[in-house]
């Protein structure tokens, strides 16, 4: 827009503001772009320097390890089908402790979320106490609480359960309280009128509403704990991570093993993953 | 009023087909989870369960003991924090409640007993029961007042302990040991080798304000600084690099998987992707790398890279690629063509219709949930690094395996929690100040 000799001294004023406030976030943003650049590549750069080996010197190596177990996998094609049928038990127990972390997680977290929503808690003094207590328990990290567990009640799936439903809980407990703020408060009024108890007023006034929500969110956890139960066993936590790491220290000999327990875990997951987002899909666009 | 019979019949069956369902679901979730709590073998959990570990856990994370040994195949008495080879006391840096004196010791514990080492004889002074002796010879032989042993003492030929609220003694043919229990982590600050270890705070207060120097060529806060740094036993200086290594795997990971995902994202969105193949193409591309799952990219990673911070962060940037790739590009599709026609009609190219009018309308989005995936791979950092060998994921994986360093474990995990509630704090608040403007 050029200026024209009749523009008055207010739209050049406002104009002049606007292209130094356009200026002016362009210096910033750009600043803001500079600093980040640099802590990207300097941060590389320490990364680099602590680790074993340089990122230059690896990458032509990136593709070995695969090709050298694609190739064992090839010469032993026969072996196949049987290591994948081995590796079923496992798979269940991983699946199972996503499950029941998952579960567990999500009836722990309904009670969290309940007691920090505004409106709904049934002791609204301690709204606070439940909200950091999820908050807490969002905090921690699942690794922490399995190995800590394991060195007290012994490998297995039970640490993993515990780590996983206890960091579930957590993020469960801060979603769906996020779900019950937006819950209409209506029925549970008219629920408190003819003299519901708090656990009725619950059951028939809020959960009708936020179920779907719940479910979906419920959903996506599962996906995520099946990923973090197969890390978990890598750790110790018995299922198809423990599996993996035992075919995997074996190393050559073993890697079609590993190649068969790769693929199970990789079919698990996209399966899940496609079921759940079919699923989800169909909740919140209706059936 | 009455209700038409057949809308009465339909509401009927619509309750009781509810009612089923309402009972179902929680009697299905019943029945699986009985079939995991015998799947997961969780009656035989009771056997295995080292409830005895679980006290050392608990009792290491809030105190620590000190011991006094005497080696009984060479001779020689000395005082040590847990029995460590890298705590020991020097001799004039022993606590008061022990004499030593050549082969004989006292050991004063708590609550009016004591122990007194005398060579080869031992003798635990309760101050109910009396003196027990226990003397190490071929075997070894116990003697208590009144000739029966008191429940708390446990003996046999080759190991006698004696365990009371004040302390613990244990005798082997090759050792005598006798432990006190104190609050709170030893040497957390200072080390037995430190010049301001054993001083009071209000002493070293003093010895940085106005104090002497201790050390000539430099001035006492500086000295007290290099002192905890360089501390031998919890090695601050280590912990500190491990938390800026996780938090770089969690910043380097993230960050360089968004920057790798937006452009690749805009080949994927129905509205902007070059032809439909590409995008079937790309789809794939980022549901074949959100499976592979970062477990196996972190074990493939650290074959080529070997261990270490950058292999951690290589292995969250390709997973989070996958995830950013599908949460970009299901943005991009809801974006309000308006905008980009606005643009265009001023002529611009595709790049300035980009930066103009796309840019600007996703970016707030693609922000919030990069920040959000930062925050929580601040998390999967720690795990990662437990299998990459990097941060403070390793710090506390070999805390946990050396299972004595209790104090330390509690010590990475009070650390670890206060990171992660720290980063997502600070996401939180970028989220804010970037998206909703100052």
């Amino acid at each position: 827009m050029t200026s024209t000799p009749q523009s008055t001294g207010l739209t050049r004023s406002l104009r002049d503001d606007y292209l130094e406030l356009t200026r002016r976030r362009r210096l910033y943003s750009g600043l803001l772009l500079v600093v980040f650049g640099i802590a990207m590549a300097a941060g590389f750069r320490v990364a680099e320097s602590r680790n074993a080996g340089g990122f230059l010197d690896g990458l032509p190596q990136i593709g070995d390890f695969p090709a050298t177990m694609i190739a064992e996998a090839w010469d032993k094609a026969a072996n196949l089908p049987g290591h994948i049928v081995d590796a079923l038990p496992a798979l269940v127990e991983t699946v199972n402790i996503a499950a029941v972390s998952t579960l567990l997680g999500v009836i722990v977290g309904t009670m969290l979320s309940l007691g920090a929503t505004r409106g709904l808690a049934a002791w609204p003094r301690l709204i606070g106490v439940f909200r950091r207590s999820s908050d807490i328990l969002r905090a921690i990290p699942e690794i922490v609480v399995a190995l800590m567990l394991i060195f007290v009640l012994g490998a297995g799936p039970v640490p993993a359960v515990i780590a996983i439903a206890l960091h579930t809980a957590g993020a469960m407990g801060k979603l769906f309280s996020e779900v019950n703020e937006n819950v209409d408060l209506k029925p549970v009024e008219g629920l408190a009128s003819v003299g519901a108890r708090w656990g009725q007023r619950m059951w028939l006034g809020v959960f009708p509403q936020v179920a779907p929500n719940y479910f979906s969110y419920a959903l996506l956890r599962f996906e995520i704990n099946i990923r973090a139960s197969a890390i978990l066993g890598f750790v110790g936590a018995g299922g198809i991570g423990y599996e993996l790491k035992n075919a995997m220290t074996f190393g050559q000999g073993k890697l079609d093993e590993a190649a068969a327990i790769f693929l199970v875990l990789f079919a698990t997951i996209v399966l899940v993953d496609q079921l759940s987002s079919l699923v989800r899909n169909r909740l919140t666009h209706g059936a | 009023m009455a209700i038409a019979p057949p809308l009465q019949a339909g509401m009927l069956a619509q309750y009781s087909r509810k009612r089923l369902i309402s009972f179902a679901i929680p009697g299905m979730i019943l029945l699986y989870l009985t079939y995991t709590f015998f799947a997961f073998d969780v009656p035989g959990l009771a056997q295995r369960a080292r409830l005895d570990n679980a006290a050392i856990l608990l009792a290491d994370t809030f105190s620590h003991k000190i011991h006094v040994t005497r080696d009984n195949r060479r001779g020689g008495i000395e005082v040590s924090i847990e029995g460590s080879r890298r705590m020991v006391f020097a001799p004039d840096q022993r606590p008061d409640w022990v004499q030593i004196d050549g082969e004989d010791a006292l050991v004063e514990l708590r609550a009016g007993h004591s122990v007194s080492f005398d060579g080869p004889r031992v003798t635990y002074h309760h101050p109910q029961v009396g003196p027990i002796t226990v003397i190490v010879g071929d075997t070894i032989t116990t003697e208590a007042p009144g000739g029966t042993l008191p429940e708390f003492v446990n003996a046999s030929e080759s190991r006698v302990t004696i365990t009371t609220a004040a302390g613990r003694l244990t005798v082997t043919r090759s050792r005598t040991e006798t432990l006190r229990y104190f609050a709170g982590w030893e040497l957390f600050f200072f080390d037995l080798q430190s010049p301001f270890w054993g001083r009071s705070w209000t002493e070293i207060a003093g010895l940085v304000t106005t104090g002497e120097r201790l050390d000539p060529e430099r001035s006492n806060l500086s000295l007290m600084v290099s002192s905890i740094w360089t501390n031998g036993i919890w090695q601050h200086n280590a912990v500190v690099w491990a938390i800026g290594e996780t938090i770089l795997m969690a910043f380097l990971g993230t960050f360089g998987a968004a920057l790798i995902a937006l452009p690749l994202a805009f080949l994927a969105a129905g509205n902007f992707a070059p032809s439909r193949l590409v995008r079937f193409a790309m789809r794939r591309l980022f549901d074949f790398v959100r499976g592979v799952d970062a477990l196996i990219f972190t074990i493939i990673l650290s074959r080529a890279f070997g261990p270490g911070p950058m292999t951690g962060a290589l292995a969250i940037l390709v997973t989070d690629t996958g995830s950013f790739g599908k949460m970009f590009s299901e943005v991009l599709e809801n974006v309000d063509d308006k905008q980009i026609e606005g643009i265009r009609s001023t002529g611009a190219n595709s790049v300035q219709r980009y930066r103009f009018g796309v840019i600007p309308q996703v970016m707030p989005v693609l922000l919030s949930q990069v920040l959000y995936l930062f925050e929580s791979n601040t998390r999967s950092a720690t795990v990662i690094g437990a299998i990459v060998g990097g941060g403070i994921g390793l710090l506390l994986t070999q805390a946990i395996q050396t299972t004595s360093d209790w104090e330390k474990v509690s010590y990475y995990i009070v650390l670890i929690v206060v990171m992660v509630i720290a980063m997502d704090a600070v996401s939180g608040w970028l989220r804010r100040r970037l998206i909703k403007g100052e």
